[in-house]
């Protein structure tokens, strides 16, 4: 079932010499709900963070590939000048609908590649440095040493996210248990999976993709910190959600929009990471960290940011 | 493996299992008598889904989880009326107006979660009522007696919908408009009025199927039945039309799911073939349903829409 939701956005910075861009169509078509507190909300906060003048339109709940091949085509149509294309799973519509519309820029990921498409811009995050980070600080808050991973299909920015925080919570001393539920959408099973990470003693949980909310309300009944990725957690529970890795697309955005401004339409390939800004470890104040383990997340912030620090993705 | 047979992890799979079962059960349940009626009802996960947004709205909004149970109930019973009218009065066909009915419960209950939510917010979940004596028996007192009131009931459902079936006259007009519906109107028998009603009751409980589900997990997301709806038709031809079969179907559908996600969560099945895993619970009540089912003839109205013309 497609949501389609049609939002006047970003206001500020409506002077072109601010922005650079002028009045701008976009529209997203993201594969779960615009507000999940996740994959498909942090692209939607990061266009409407962008300085410009945008009509932004959103078709989101297109868990069926075809249903979102139909809303890139139709946007393309009716002239939207640049259309997100938020999902992995997109790249072979794209494919077929990108060159049909070489006005159209077309920004797609998560992806590595362009697909040799020149009006294509791909995306991707460095997953696995948050990822890291939160599970520098997981092992150091654990008391029964072991942690419990939730997480949706082994693909993508779920597998870089956890296998840096695997890298780093392993590093620290801890065992890992890490369970793919086989879909990132069926919240029931993410909550039981969470159950029997831990009846195997496990005292601290992480998991990404948009399920997460059944296993973040498991550790909410146990009293266990949650440590949350793609889109700021702590609202799921203001005080278990340790830190979440939220993903600042707007950076590249700007500098993807800034080259189509400049007449290049696509070809090339973006990654936010802790190093340019796109990634950013927020920490929920409402947990009360010591100081030490704090320091020690920021160590290994720094340690990403000047590669001495190898996250094992 | 050894990790497994240790009595907490036990006690936990089979609590799990429970857990997973029982908005499956509910839902079974319901279809069994619909289906026992002559009336399939594809539209299930539909109900679920818009029984459990109220239900989950009704919370949010009162922190009242009883008045969201019958509130639940509410949405299933006009629900069952939409249904029945669809199919009885109108005769409709059965296959078409339940995915009709899904689609229906699909986007009403997305577009209600927007306006009236937006962003998930978690809410308070069904506590577990320890049944005295019995809830402190060792390995089976935690799964078995330690858990919500709605699991109870689907529970307590099993028998009880054994006994209207097949102890009471109106479960008799149930069997029979079911086999043979001419039949039953030449006795005088109400086809449309019996149909009607099992149908009430039929969506009555996959309202509070959708009600256990929501409720246990806290929290409300679009499609958040991953169509359970479908596996609960589903497993009404595996529990081949009789309650008993059923709450077996839907524990063991529970029990391979909570087992693997147990394997998954200590090593046992390896990340590498972590996706595959995840099909166990479908390919194994696959398997029993061919093995099991092929003996058992389904109501031979099944799905017929009835008519004196």
């Amino acid at each position: 079932m497609l949501g389609v939701l049609a939002l006047g956005a970003a206001a500020c910075g409506s002077d072109d010499s601010s922005g650079g861009g002028g009045a701008l169509t976009m529209a997203i078509v993201a594969p779960s709900a615009s507000d999940d507190l996740a994959f498909s909300q942090s692209m939607v906060d990061s266009v409407n963070a962008l300085e410009r003048d945008i009509t932004l339109q959103v078709t989101d709940g297109t868990f069926i590939v075809e249903d979102a091949a139909a809303a890139i085509r139709g946007y393309a149509e009716d002239g939207v000048d640049v259309i997100v294309a938020h999902g992995t799973q997109f790249g072979a519509s794209l494919a077929e609908i990108a060159p049909d519309f070489p006005d159209t820029t077309f920004i797609w990921g998560t992806a590595t590649d362009t697909q040799g498409l020149d009006n294509v811009f791909a995306y991707a995050p460095a997953a696995d440095e948050g990822g890291y980070v939160n599970g520098v600080v997981a092992a150091a808050i654990s008391e029964t040493g072991v942690i419990g991973v939730v997480g949706p299909v082994e693909a993508g920015d779920a597998v870089a996210y956890i296998n840096g925080f695997v890298t780093a919570a392993e590093a620290g001393g801890a065992t890992v248990n890490v369970t793919y539920t086989g879909s990132f959408g069926d919240v029931a099973l993410a909550a039981e999976a969470a159950e029997a990470h831990l009846a195997n003693n496990a005292d601290v949980l992480t998991g990404t993709a948009q399920m997460v909310v059944g296993a973040v309300g498991v550790a909410s009944d146990a009293g266990v910190p949650w440590f949350g990725t793609q889109s700021n957690q702590t609202s799921l529970d203001p005080n278990l959600v340790v830190a979440s890795q939220v993903y600042h697309w707007e950076f590249i955005l700007e500098e993807m929009l800034e080259l189509r401004d400049n007449g290049t339409k696509g070809g090339q390939a973006f990654e936010i990471n802790l190093a340019n800004g796109g990634l950013i470890i927020e920490f929920n104040d409402g947990f009360d960290l010591s100081d030490d383990v704090k320091a020690a997340a920021e160590a290994a912030i720094e340690g990403i940011k000047d590669g001495s620090i190898d996250t094992g993705a | 493996m050894s990790d497994f047979f240790t009595s907490s992890v036990l006690v936990a799979t089979f609590a799990s299992a429970i857990r997973l079962a029982t908005p499956y059960l509910l839902a079974s349940l319901g279809e069994t008598i619909g289906q026992r009626s002559g009336v399939l009802n594809l539209g299930v996960d539909g109900v679920m889904l818009l029984s459990a947004f109220f239900s989950y709205w009704t919370v949010l909004e009162t922190g009242n989880l009883w008045l969201a149970v019958v509130v639940a109930l509410a949405v299933g019973i006009i629900m069952g009326v939409l249904y029945g009218v669809i199919t009885v009065f109108f005769e409709a066909t059965q296959g078409i107006s339940g995915i009709g009915i899904f689609i229906f419960g699909l986007g009403f209950s997305d577009l209600m979660f927007r306006q009236q939510v937006g962003t998930p917010k978690p809410v308070q979940r069904l506590p577990s009522v320890e049944i005295p004596a019995l809830a402190d028996i060792p390995y089976i007192g935690e799964p078995l007696f330690q858990r919500s009131l709605l699991t109870y009931l689907a529970f307590a459902l099993v028998p009880l919908t054994f006994l209207l079936l097949n102890k009471t006259t109106f479960g008799l007009n149930i069997r029979s408009v079911g086999e043979n519906p001419q039949a039953a109107d030449s006795l005088g028998v109400s086809v449309e009025r019996t149909r009607f009603a099992a149908i009430m009751i039929g969506n009555s409980l996959a309202g509070l199927a959708g009600a256990a589900l929501v409720l246990q997990l806290g929290i409300f997301q679009p499609n958040l039945t991953q169509g359970m709806g479908f596996i609960a038709v589903a497993l009404v031809y595996f529990g081949a039309w009789r309650p008993l079969g059923v709450m077996g179907g839907a524990l063991l559908y529970g029990l391979v799911n909570a087992t693997v996600l147990q394997w998954k969560s200590l090593g046992i099945i390896p990340v590498s073939i972590s996706d595959l895993a995840g099909m166990a619970p479908a390919i194994v009540t696959i398997g029993a349903l061919i093995l099991l089912a092929r003996r058992v003839n389904a109501p031979s109205a099944l799905t017929k829409p009835f008519s004196r013309h």
